[in-house]
Order: structure tokens, then sequence, then C-alpha cells
């Protein structure tokens, strides 16, 4: 009972210290949790997203591209292949299956990508993961002009099924643009947590032929997407087409190239890190400093303690405990802050790319730093914690009058 | 129950160039259990001194003090420590309260270091009895002096203590009040059963007591540069 009634006092009667305190390590054990989760979970939903095709064949490019484009739904398409290159891929006796890609279309900023029915009713999109359409719906049909959309889009967009919108020309939104032919959505998708959620799809046929495309072009595909039978079938497509030929881009392993992604933004994760690590030392730093400041105000209290009989540990224990219970109360509002964070960040992720984040997802960081937090503010109060258990009684008791 | 023989506090002092100087020299003094026991003695002539040497706040140079069976002055700081929490309890001149904690709280708290638990009823009992029953969450700031003074003295009961050092506890009170507050100190201990010893330096305070003696003459510390 004494232990907590003196952390009580002493808190309160420092209130104000104690909130601005409080206030950082939130801050700082908030950052840091948000920085964590949001690399594990965005890389986690990345690898996932490209875990059902092994490869991806376009137009002579950069593969990293080549992958964004074709299974993020990201960047510009590296160019066009010809229907004959696609047909001999289709082909080949190393490929499982082969699914065609044609982008270039947009509705208000969302984009139209042309492709056939085999991928929503014949592959899986993710390791063990297929498209699931929502009741009442269904896949287009071969060359009509109808759109599968997926569950983001529809949701931002409003469609339903049943509704019509006409397509817009470009990757990009323009108002000008509009295409004359009218697409009715046959179809809504249900989430899948993928870059997918972000599509309209529609027939192959209905992008190649939208008029005002090039007519000269009308059979050209933006990619394909690969499942091969086996490992050694990509080592030898990738011989094949990236050695040998100089026209196209085989970009194998998908999952490879995705890692090498994360790689590369990695110094943009490690520099956040950095700045939440910076920002837990500067709230322990402060930790240490407002209970060093209010210990002079202490030092009379602390002696009236060892003159009631307070032994030096006990008072010694009250102050690391008191820097412990302000990291505490910090990472408790951490939390908070950590939820409004990954929340909009959250947010912010999936209408950039339709990568969900599982806000709710368990990581050990969500422990770790909160508890090394609180250790590092009860390591700030040893050093006021010395002071008190050096305060000396006869002295500090002696009437000044 | 309380016998000192012998015992000797030095200071280093600035005037004799850092050098100690012996500022306690008791040969022997005694106090009964339940006794009421007056030092006379002038200003500086080492009262706190001898209180704080008693009540294991300082440690002795020399000598002992046998207390309940104990020698304080053979203990090491914390085992001083929990026998001023469990058996002895100390008035100061000024009061010294703890501000930040209300009347009841520092009454509590003068019970619970010494691993006791806090008796509310108890430290409740004690501030009705001096008299502040209905200021148990007034914060001493709240407080006129006389009242402080008699949180003091509730606090010094509160841990049941066989002894109570009182130390020029009507030094900040006018007459009639410190004369008021003497009497109630005097009261509480004779009805908790606790022995008192009280240091000041004004005969008038010393008159209510029956056993009375000058400090001078009990404290003899060797004269500076005699050493
Ligand atoms: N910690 C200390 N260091 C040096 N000298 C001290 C210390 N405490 C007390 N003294 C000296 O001891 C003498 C007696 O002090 P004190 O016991 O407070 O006397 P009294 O209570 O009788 O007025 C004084 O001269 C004082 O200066
Ligand atoms: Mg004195």
């Amino acid at each position: 009972m004494t232990l907590p009634l003196i952390l009580y006092r002493s808190l309160r009667q420092h209130a104000l210290s104690t909130l601005v305190t409080a206030g950082s390590i939130a801050l700082a054990v908030g950052l840091l949790m948000v920085v964590w989760m949001v690399k594990a979970q965005s890389q986690r939903a990345f690898v996932e997203t490209s875990t059902g095709f092994d490869a991806v064949l376009g137009a002579r490019g950069s593969r990293l591209q080549l992958v964004l484009n074709a299974i993020f739904h990201l960047e510009a398409s590296p160019g066009n292949i010809s229907a004959a290159d696609f047909e001999q891929i289709r082909r080949h006796p190393a490929v499982k299956a082969a699914i065609p890609l044609a982008v270039g279309d947009n509705y208000r900023g969302y984009r139209i990508v042309g492709t056939q029915e085999e991928l929503f009713t014949k592959v899986e999109y993710a390791r063990g993961r297929r498209y699931v359409v929502q009741p009442g719906g269904r896949v287009f049909a071969g060359a009509a002009h109808e759109a599968l959309v997926g569950s983001f889009a529809a949701e931002r967009l409003g469609l339903r099924v049943g509704d019509t919108f006409q397509p817009y020309h470009g990757l990009i939104f323009d108002p000008k643009s509009q295409h004359e032919e009218v697409y009715t959505v046959v179809g809504i998708l249900e989430p899948t947590n993928t870059p997918a959620d972000r599509v309209l799809w529609i027939p192959l046929a209905g992008i190649q032929n939208m008029k005002g495309h090039d007519p000269k072009f009308a059979t050209d595909l933006s990619a394909v997407l690969l499942q091969l039978r086996t490992p050694q079938a990509g080592f030898m497509l990738d011989m094949m087409y990236n050695r040998q030929g100089n026209r196209l881009t085989f970009a194998y392993p998908v999952g490879a190239i995705v890692a090498n992604l994360f790689g590369k933004i990695g110094w943009f994760d490690r520099v956040l890190a950095l700045v939440a690590y910076l920002v837990a030392f500067v709230a322990a730093g402060s930790v240490l400093a407002s209970i060093y400041a209010s210990m002079s105000a202490r030092r009379r209290d602390l002696a009236i303690f060892r003159a009631l009989g307070a032994r030096r540990h006990t008072l010694f224990t009250a102050v690391v405990a008191e820097a412990a219970v302000i990291g505490a109360l910090g990472a408790a509002a951490g939390f908070v802050v950590y939820g409004a964070l990954l929340m909009g960040v959250a947010r912010i992720i999936r209408a950039q790319t339709g990568v969900a984040l599982d806000v709710f997802a368990g990581h050990p960081v969500l422990w770790i730093a909160p508890v090394a937090m609180v250790a590092l503010c009860a390591l700030g109060g040893v050093i006021p914690a010395i002071k008190a258990y050096r305060v000396p009684v006869a002295e500090t008791l002696a009437p000044t009058s | 129950m309380l016998t000192i023989t012998d015992l000797r506090k030095s200071f280093p002092s600035p005037e004799a160039g850092g050098r100690p100087v012996e500022i306690v020299r008791v040969a022997r003094f005694e106090l009964a259990a339940g006794q009421q026991f007056g030092l006379r003695g002038e200003s500086g002539s080492g009262k706190t001194t001898f209180l704080h040497l008693i009540a294991g706040l300082l440690a002795a140079d020399a000598g002992r003090i046998d207390f309940d069976g104990v020698d304080v002055a053979a203990l090491g700081e914390a085992a001083r420590d929990r026998l001023r929490a469990e058996r002895m309890g100390y008035i100061f001149q000024t009061f010294n309260l703890l501000q930040g904690y209300t009347v009841l709280e520092n009454v509590l708290l003068g019970m619970s270091f010494g691993g006791g638990r806090m008796d509310r009823d108890h430290a409740r009992a004690l501030l009705e009895r001096v008299g502040l029953g209905t200021r148990l969450h007034h914060f001493p700031r709240q407080l006129s002096t006389g009242q402080q003074q008699r949180v003091a003295v509730a606090r010094a009961l509160a841990n049941r203590p066989r002894l109570v050092l009182a130390d020029e506890p009507t030094g900040n009170l006018d007459r009639r009040r410190g004369q008021e507050a003497l009497a109630l100190i005097r009261e509480a201990c004779a009805e908790a059963g606790a022995a008192l010893l009280l240091v000041s330096h004004d005969p008038e305070v010393l008159g209510q007591f029956s056993a009375v003696r000058d400090f001078a003459e009990l404290n003899r510390p060797a004269a500076p540069g005699a050493a």
C-alpha cells in the first residue's frame, strides 16, 4: 500500500511533466510498433500476393516493372507483346497456365485490365486462393462488353451488378478522354486483399478493340502471367528469352523479384525505425530529466520518509518504480497512437496499392516495444533514484530557522 | 528500556580546519518504559544530534544505545531504519509533514514503513484524539501551525511506538498553544504507553515535567583541540 500511495502522490504532484513525458513515450512506442507492423504486414501481403504465378512474360524492359505492372497493377507496362508470342509460350510444354493481360484504360482512376475468363475459373491467383465472384454475379463472357469488378474498386466507384460505365483512355484518369463503349457490370469479386481488388476486369478483346486504340496493334498484349510445371522450366525459359532472345523479358522467379524490391526499399523502414528509436531514447531521457528535476523538490519528502523508517532501498525502488509507471502509462497510450497511425497508414496503402494490412494481426513487437520502453524508463529512473538513495536525513531535516 | 553508555559523536568542523569536533559525549543516561523526561539545553549544545543518534538517523562513533534489548549503536543502517519504523516516533520542531499528502496519509505513512499494514481505523482514531477528526483529507498547508503540530503528534504515535523523541516540539508555537501542545503530547504518549524524551531550550516548557535534566550536565564533549 505504501508504494502505490507514494507513486500516486508523486505523479499527481508533477502531473504536467508526467503527462508530457508519458505523451512522448506514447509517440515513441506507437511509432515503433507501426513501423514494424507496416514493414512486416506489407512484406507479408506483397509476398503472398505474388505466390500465384511463377513468372511474367512481357516486352523487353525491367523485370521489376513487369512484375509491378502485371501482378500489382502499378506502374505502366514496359511495352506490348504480340499474339504470336503469347501463343508460343502458352503452348510451351513447360507452361502449366498462361493468362494474358492487356492494360491501357481506366475508369475514374481505377485500372481496367483485359484478360481471359480462365483467370477467374481455372487458376489460383495466390497459393491456395482463387477469385470468388460475390453471390448474384458471374464472370464476364468471352467478347461481350461486360466487366467483373474488384471489391475495392466497386465500393469506391459505387458500382453494382447491372450498372454500366464508359472507360477512359490511359492509366491516369482524364475526363476528356472517355471511350464510347459502354460496359455492364456482371459481377463483383469477393475481397482478396490484393491489388486485384482495385481492378475492373473485362474481356481481353475489349481492351484490344476499344475504339481509339490503334487497330494495327489490336491483337497485342501487355503481359502474360505464367504458372510453370517445374522450376527447371523457369531457368530454361529465362535462358531462352533473356539471354538468347532480345525482344522480350521473362521475369522469373516472381517471388525473388518482389523480395529484391523490399531489399531496395529497406532503407525507408530503417530510417523510420531509426526515427522511432531516437524518439524512444529522447522519451526515456525526458523521464530521467523530469524525475531528476522533481528530485530536489522532493529531497525533504525523501528525508522525512527516511525519518519515518523508510529504508534507502525502499526509496530507490519508489523512484525507479515511478519512472517505470510513467513508462507504462506512456506505453499504454502508445497503443492508441499505434491504432490511429496504423489505421491511417493501412488506409493509404489500401487506396494506393489495394494491399490490405491485417490491422489486428499479432506481432512480437507489440509486446517487445512496450516492455522495452518501460525497462528503458526504469533505467532512466536509476540516476535520480541513486540521488534519492543518498539523501542525508539528519542534514536535510535540520531546521533552517 | 533505554540505556545509553559512553555515547560519542563528532562532526568535522570547518572552524577546526575540517578536523572532527566532538558534539556528543554522554557517559550514562536511562529512561524507563513509559517514563516522560525533559532535557533542557542551550541552542547548539547537541540536543538534536543526541536524539538523531537514539533514533538511529545518525551512526554513533562509539558507545552503546540499548533500546528494548538491542544496541542501536551497533546496528547497520537498514536495521536502524527498521527499528525506528517499528518502535520509535519522532516529533520535529518544524513538524516535517509531507506537504503533498493529506493529513490521513501523513499518519498512514507513519505506520507503514516498518512493514506493518496501513491501519486506517487506528490513524483516524489518533487524529480524532488530537482533535483533527474533521481534517482528515486536508493538506498540511490548509492547516494552522497548531494543527500541523498535532498531525505530527498523531504521526509519531502511528506505529504504536515504545519511545517518542520530541525535538523542540513547541518551538514554532506561541506560549499558550505551546503549553496546550505539550499537554497533548504528554497525554497522548501516556495513553499510548510510549515513553517520551523531549528536548527544549525553553525552561517554561520543561516545567511540566517531573523529570528534567540539564543537557549540559549530561553531555560533556571534549573541548575542541583537546583530542
Ligand atoms: N552534520 C553536521 N556536520 C557538522 N556539524 C554539525 C552537524 N550537525 C550538527 N553539527 C554541529 O553540532 C552542534 C550541535 O548541533 P545540534 O545537535 O543541532 O544542537 P541543538 O539541537 O542543541 O541546537 C552544532 O554546533 C552544529 O553546528
Ligand atoms: Mg536542535
